[in-house]
């Protein structure tokens, strides 16, 4: 009996033992020390997609924050950032430098569908991170394919199961129509909304209709889908096309149940040229809190957002979404970092990254940040919100996984 | 003395060529790849240089032809399963017709007027890469993902492999010494002579008897193949293409190549390369706010300095050595005579 109750304290000493130098064991990948992490990311800072560079601005400004605090389990994180100007052949050489000359252990946010397509075989090949891509398109969130690349922003296909699933439990005998780009974005968006219908989708849809981003005007496709009789109108249009379409169906007295895709929902961009009074009653998904909502502004998370952006990024315009979403990418990354330790390998980032459960301050409250071995869609939830005239103002519930 | 001189030349061409291939294997392949692109970037302008430089015809459109010889390129290896190396006549002869095809126009349309209507051309051309009914051809929006050519052997050398960056090093360089050799007898003889006369005086030209519609036709049509070649290089190297790798502000690019380069000279084409490949680099280490101001700086800088290109430099830099060189190098000869 003592000798039994001996062996299992022995046993249970040495797998303490054990278990706690594993614990304490560091393990590195190039890019890491025990003083620093490296990080990469390419972003627009400039060409025609230059207002995108507030994010890795953004970014910057955030972890130069942490580090002047300790940094991540006492390791400095140095971001290099660099300027591809959204042409991809540029992007392929900036990540070229990032991974094979400053060897970082990670790549975090590039910016843009086009820019991440170029680097998406290669980066997969290297086994190198490719952490939180900023893009909307469902194609990022594939583990068993690419097992290095991450989503970050919810996809274009699970925003649109959100207009099916509100549209099946308020109005389920309605008429659509839809009308959408003609390419992967548009395909995309009208891929997750017949999905989100389900069988319903053959009965309900009564109109699709495409235009090439090409075309001057989408006016004749907005006559025919009120000819159709449909009551509901998807409209998965980008910004320019958003606001013709508004404006033209309150020129022929069109008025459906309007769903406005998440791209084009920018109020100075396609709300007011609209005219503001023609979008009365459109619906839209939102997952970031806007930093225009005068609900917020008492709230603590955005008043630590204002005192980061006062005190780090004093020159960044306070309108600009473009900081919030920086913001919240880089805690994502510093929770990830935080959860790896010290056994910073790159396959323990991705397995780290894979394994997030949280809430962000600067996400609309119920959007939460949720991934697993097999799902790489980190942010999937979103609100709906309804434009009054003058902004938006969030209705009903949180939808999404 | 003239034959030493002949002999120096080959002594240094040899250490260069040496330098050129030991090159690749002294630095990482990152840095391999930057330097495809310039020789990538080189051969477009040397292609935009015959056009503007000799001809005097000013295109903003040459990016246009540097897609269709990537697209084209690319098309061939993905689609039909076309070798790399065979793609590239396949781009120049593509390239040469639509070249040639845009140079009618151009004959009723001189100086700014032809700049506009090739801008369009640049302009045009992305947003018809997209175009529904040759999507399953071109990819769409999301372009082309192409596999890097394997080295066909293998090899080592200063104990670093022939990696798939290297051996596209080498077969850049060898398109590179092909094009420019073509173009230095091309433009060395009476056809270079010709369309220099055309770009100094059309009417003297054509009273030699230069028939000038065939003549600046056909240099549109060569002009376009060179840097449609560059762009089939490219598809090879990038490995990837897509409408927004080849915006109409690739074409301005060029046209600063060739400018900083130095027009109408065909070393030229290597310093224009090298300035539009690593200073906007510069520029974004300088500053993320605004990297195109420092280029803008820079490039004024230069065309302040160097009024004539790097070329113009070279010579003038040269021209006010050589009577002490001659000399220098006279006098020990004459001593071993």
């Amino acid at each position: 009996m003592k000798r039994t109750f001996l062996a299992t304290a022995l046993a249970g000493l040495t797998l303490a033992a054990f278990s706690g130098t594993a614990i304490a064991q560091k393990k590195y990948d190039s890019g890491a020390t025990d003083k620093e992490i490296k990080l990469g990311n390419v972003n627009p800072y400039s060409g025609p997609a230059s207002a995108y560079g507030a994010i890795g601005k953004t970014m910057d400004a955030y972890f130069k924050m942490i580090n002047a605090s300790g940094g991540v389990n006492g390791r400095q994180i140095k971001f290099i950032s660099l300027d591809d100007g959204y042409n991809p052949a540029k992007t392929v050489e900036q990540i070229r430098k990032l991974v094979e000359e400053e060897e970082v252990l990670a790549t975090v946010g590039v910016l843009g569908t086009p820019p991440n397509s170029a680097i998406h075989k290669y980066m997969n090949q290297k086994r190198m991170p490719q952490l939180f891509v900023a893009t909307g398109a469902t194609k990022w969130g594939d583990p068993k394919n690419f097992p290095w690349t991450m989503g970050w922003q919810p996809n274009y296909q699970g925003e649109s199961k959100i207009y099916a699933q509100h549209l099946l439990e308020t109005k389920p005998n309605a008429k659509i129509g839809i009308l959408y780009q003609n390419d992967d974005y548009g395909k995309d968006y009208l891929k997750g909304f017949l999905d989100g219908l389900g069988d319903k989708a053959k009965t309900m849809v009564v109109k699709q209709l495409t235009y090439e981003v090409t075309d001057p005007t989408i006016d004749s496709q907005m006559v025919e889908l009120k000819a159709s009789g449909a009551d509901v109108f998807f409209n998965i249009t980008t910004p320019k096309f958003a606001a013709q379409a508004i404006k033209k169906a309150a020129e022929i007295g069109w008025k459906p149940q309007h769903y406005l895709n998440n791209v084009s929902n920018s109020v100075g961009a396609v709300m007011m040229p609209a005219g503001p009074e023609n979008g009365v009653g459109i619906l839209s998904v939102f997952y970031l809190k806007d930093p225009t909502d005068a609900q917020w502004h008492n709230t603590p998370e955005y008043k630590e957002w204002l005192g980061f952006m006062q005190k780090h990024m004093p020159t960044g315009d306070l309108k600009d979404l473009n900081h919030v979403f920086g913001y919240t990418m880089a805690q994502g990354v510093v929770q990830v970092l935080k959860q790896a330790g010290n056994e910073l390998t790159r396959a323990n980032i991705m397995k780290q990254a894979a394994n997030i459960d949280m809430n962000l301050p600067m996400l609309l409250p119920g959007v939460n940040v949720k991934t697993g071995p097999d799902d790489f869609y980190p942010i999937e939830r979103g609100q709906l919100a309804r434009w009054n005239g003058k902004t938006w103002v969030l209705e009903g519930k949180v939808f999404g996984r | 003395m003239n034959a030493s001189n002949k002999k120096l030349v080959w002594i240094g061409g040899l250490v260069l060529l040496a330098v050129l291939c030991v090159l690749p294997f002294l630095v990482k392949n990152f840095r391999v790849f930057q330097f495809n692109m310039v020789m990538i970037y080189a051969i477009a302008i040397l292609g935009l240089n015959i056009l503007t430089g000799y001809n005097g015809q000013i295109s903003l459109g040459h990016g246009a032809f540097y897609a269709i010889g990537a697209y084209g390129a690319a098309i061939l290896m993905d689609g039909a399963g076309v070798p790399y190396w065979a793609t590239l006549p396949f781009a120049a002869v593509l390239c040469f017709v639509f070249g040639f095809l845009m140079g009618f126009p151009a004959l009723r349309l001189g100086g700014h007027y032809l700049a506009l209507a090739t801008f369009a051309l640049a302009l045009a051309v992305p947003q018809m890469l997209k175009y529904k009914k040759i999507e399953h051809w071109t990819g769409g929006v999301q372009g082309i993902v192409l596999s890097k050519p394997e080295p066909p052997f293998e090899l080592s050398i200063l104990g670093q492999p022939l990696s798939a960056d290297r051996w596209l090093y080498f077969y850049t360089l060898f398109v590179l010494l092909i094009m420019f050799l073509i173009a230095w007898r091309l433009l060395r003889g009476r056809v270079g002579r010709a369309l220099v006369a055309i770009r100094d005086h059309p009417i003297a030209a054509s009273a030699m008897g230069i028939n000038l519609p065939v003549f600046k036709s056909i240099t549109f049509g060569v002009s376009a193949a060179f840097t449609g070649v560059a762009g089939g290089l490219s598809a090879s190297v990038v490995a990837f293409v897509s409408p927004d790798s080849f915006t109409s502000f690739l074409s301005i690019t060029l046209l600063v190549g060739v400018v900083v380069g130095g027009l109408a000279s065909i070393p030229g084409a290597i310093a224009g390369a090298i300035f539009i490949q690593y200073v906007p680099n510069v520029a974004d280490e300088i500053s993320k706010s605004a990297p195109w101001a420092i280029y803008g700086t820079f490039l004024i800088l230069l065309m302040y300095l160097m009024p004539s290109g790097a070329a113009g430099l070279v010579s003038k830099i040269w021209s006010r050595l050589r009577p002490a060189s001659t000399s220098a190098t006279s006098s020990p000869e004459g001593k071993l005579s």
